[in-house]
């Protein structure tokens, strides 16, 4: 690493190389890139750089690999592209980055700073059109700004509430020399994320968790970003909390634990979405109630006081009002927790919540998720999609798309960690499976299987960079659950425009999948029916060595349940298409 | 909607009033009044904002902008306690009969003449927003030809200054 020169001749360098230095010295192993004209000056030091470069097909492919590395890893995904309509390909994935919560460093190239604003070729304004979606982002207006440009966006990504960072390089920036200097430190005065909580909101907490009679642990992806599994688990363990986890937090508690009761929100287990409505006292982890998980705001917990412990204060109050407010990071604050709980005793804060958890376990055992498979003939994809899991099993990393099969995937797999599950939840990004499972699967390596359970539409967005897992070796396993339909738009179609279907047929045959899979020269398998399912799931299994593409021909007709309406109440959550037909008949009877 | 003055510490860095703007109006927050201007450290701008929001949402409003990675420090001014200034450039029109009365008016308003012409007078006034609205109503009988105001700058009454036990922790450059 370069230190500083002080006493020595200065190294010369270029802007360029001040860049692949930069990346060197914070230690970043790979980057996710697509050369171009503003951006060539940097592709040339890489050619001799200690980096990987992963080549892939589409500027949002980079990024969406980045997010994957960096939700799989914990540390920051890396990607690099020119200026223009490069760096405009990476907006959604920044978006999406900026509503998950993802580290990721962006480096985009920029046209000569003499040429700025006279409309140059390939010039985009790209510092403004990614503002609102940055956690920051610069234009680096001189070479000896590279250095502190990139040390400061890579500490920003992954400090306080992670999020992307964006740096913008113009190409005569690149090419200048100069003398190269490493700042160790970096000077943010208005940067300073508070981690650990209040002693006293600390204590207001455990005061509350003690007289509550039916507490609930509304875990959030937060959890997951600040690697706490462990100390939740000791947190929930010993004070008897039942606990939901998000969709962006599920696997951060276990599944099969029995305090576990499931995901909330609009097409979370009925446990899930129930324990919240009938809390007293919801303890809400870095989560951020979301409409997704509220459904009907003022409708949502109704007899919840609330805790509210997260990194970013303005998600404290924002949607809903707090009784005891914690800003720190929720791995320092569980700790703070545990300690006071290591001082005195479990006994004199656990909660009088037997009859709570016996009613939660109950209400798991009468509310299943209910999945009819006939046992012949036509397959499921709830069923594909956990025949997945029996095969790659717990040691798999899970990534999905968005849509329908986001939704069972999240239902039907039990998860068992925090990473394991990737998928885009805020942004509700389709095309982010394939990408993401790539970038997941070079952060994991050889050893833990990565699994895409992508869908039809969502595959058809991004599937060029199976070309990318094929040239970089990537053994990803990719699943398509093909029902030859946007089935979530069809879901809403039916259920609530009359089944007038509009504009979501894809035909189910077109394109063939086994000749894309021929066409990039991996093994390609396909399921017909529900008979077939084992024995290909085994074949598929049986290679780890290149990637593979499965496909899954499932009931167009099967539906997401249970459900909640969109701005409906939570307490109307709807378990099965038959009680959906039964409401709605009920209502006519009622007119 | 209650009126809300933020006195808000900035780096002065490019694009840093471009960020605030772009936060108010991507989260839909009403901006009433905005004035920026340098500070005696010039590494650091000063920016009053004049924001119209309900308490949850100021509150939103300042957690938001304290998000900022150049936002160094806010504050709420209490109008009551506070110098509130806003500066007012009007050019009047004046025939020759009508010329000493429209001076005799901005006198009461301590404000000044600062440009004359054939059949104008421009005035320069400063003041709280309602001493210049006042000033307005009289000179609009005589016709307003052109009017430019400034948005508030504030600074709270008493010894005390907005960066004392502040998190402003930027050098002072000498």
């Amino acid at each position: 690493m370069a230190g500083g020169n002080a006493g020595s001749t200065p190294e010369m360098v270029t802007g360029a190389q001040a860049v692949i230095k930069s990346l060197e010295a914070l230690g970043v192993d790979v980057v996710f890139g697509y050369p171009g004209g503003a951006i060539m000056p940097a592709y040339d030091p890489l050619i001799d750089a200690d980096l990987r470069h992963v080549l892939v097909r589409h500027e949002q492919g980079a990024i969406h690999m980045a997010e994957g590395y960096a939700h799989a890893t914990g540390r920051v995904g890396v990607c690099i592209v020119t200026s223009g309509p490069a760096a405009t390909n990476l907006v959604t994935g920044l978006a999406d980055a900026h509503m998950d919560s993802i580290p990721v460093l962006a480096i985009t190239g920029q046209v000569a700073r003499s040429a700025i604003g006279s409309d140059a070729f390939q010039e985009a304004d790209v510092t403004g059109i990614t503002m609102p979606i940055t956690k920051h982002n610069e234009l680096v207006q001189s070479p000896e700004r590279i250095a502190g440009a990139i040390h400061e966006a890579y500490h920003i990504a992954q400090s306080g509430r992670p999020g992307p960072v964006l740096v913008d390089i113009p190409k005569d920036v690149l090419n200048e020399t100069f003398a190269w200097s490493w700042p160790e430190r970096i000077d943010l005065p208005g940067y300073r994320p508070t981690v650990r909580g209040h002693g006293k909101m600390i204590r207001e907490a455990l005061q509350l968790i003690s007289e509550a009679e039916r507490p609930v642990i509304y875990a959030g992806g937060g959890l997951v970003r600040s690697g706490a599994d462990q100390e939740l688990f000791e947190f929930a363990t010993r004070l008897g909390l039942p606990v939901v986890t998000t969709l962006m937090a599920r696997g951060v508690f276990p599944d099969t634990h029995e305090l576990a009761v499931g995901m909330p929100g609009m097409h979370g287990h009925y446990s899930g979405v129930m324990a919240l409505q009938e809390a007293d006292l919801l303890v809400t982890l870095a989560a951020r109630f979301d409409d997704r998980v509220t459904g009907k705001l003022d409708a949502f917990a109704p007899h919840a006081k609330v805790i509210h412990v997260d990194v970013d204060p303005a998600e404290i109050g924002k949607n809903r009002a707090v009784d005891v407010p914690i800003v720190g990071d929720v791995k320092v604050v569980l700790g703070q927790l545990l300690k006071v709980l290591d001082d005195k005793s479990d006994a004199d804060f656990a909660p009088a919540a037997d009859a709570w958890r016996q009613h939660l376990i109950e209400m798991k055992r009468e509310h299943p998720l209910r999945v009819e498979q006939p046992d012949t003939g036509v397959l499921k994809p709830q069923t594909a999609i956990r025949a997945v899991y029996d095969t790659w099993g717990d040691e798999a990393v899970y990534v999905a798309g968005v849509g329908q099969h986001q939704m069972w995937s999240a239902q039907v797999i039990p998860y068992s960690r925090g990473r394991q599950w990737i998928n885009s939840g805020g942004l509700g990004t389709m095309g982010f499976a394939v990408p993401a499972a790539i970038g997941a699967k070079v952060g994991v390596g050889r050893d833990v299987p990565v699994v895409a359970i992508d869908g039809d539409g969502c595959f058809q967005m991004t599937f060029q960079e199976l070309a990318t897992a094929v040239q970089h070796d990537i053994p990803v396993v990719f699943c398509v659950v093909n029902n030859g339909y946007l089935g979530m738009v069809r879901q809403w179609q039916h259920l609530f425009y009359d089944d007038r279907l509009s504009q979501v047929a894809l035909p189910q045959d077109c394109p063939d999948l086994m000749k894309i899979a021929d066409a990039y020269g991996i093994p390609g398998f396909r399921v017909m029916t529900v008979d077939e399912l084992d024995t290909t799931l085994a074949k598929a299994r049986e290679i780890t060595d290149q990637p593979v593409l499965i496909e899954f021909r499932v009931d167009p007709d099967e539906m997401v349940f249970p459900m909640v309406p969109s701005g409906a109440s939570n307490d109307d959550v709807i378990e099965s298409a038959e009680e959906w037909r039964a409401r709605l008949a009920a209502a006519a009877d009622d007119q | 909607m209650n009126r809300h003055t933020l006195s808000v510490l900035v780096e002065n860095k490019p694009g840093v009033l471009t960020r605030i703007a772009g936060m108010f109006a991507r989260r839909n927050y009403n901006i009433h009044s905005l004035a920026v201007g340098p500070t005696d450290d010039p590494r650091v701008s000063r920016l009053t904002l004049v924001v119209g929001a309900e308490a949850v949402q100021l509150e939103q409003i300042v957690k938001q902008l304290n998000k900022l990675v150049h936002v160094l420090k806010i504050v709420e001014l209490d109008e009551a306690d506070s110098v509130v200034r806003e500066m007012q450039l009007v050019k009047v029109a004046a025939e020759p009969q009508h010329r000493s009365q429209i001076i005799e008016l901005a006198d009461v308003f301590r404000a000044k003449i600062v440009d004359v012409d054939h059949d104008s007078i421009t005035i320069e006034a400063a003041g709280d927003p309602g001493k210049l609205e006042a000033m307005i109503n009289l000179l609009e009988p005589y016709g307003i030809r052109e009017m430019v105001r400034s948005g508030t700058i504030a600074l709270a009454r008493g010894g005390k200054s907005i960066t004392d036990g502040s998190k402003v922790r930027m050098q002072r450059v000498v």
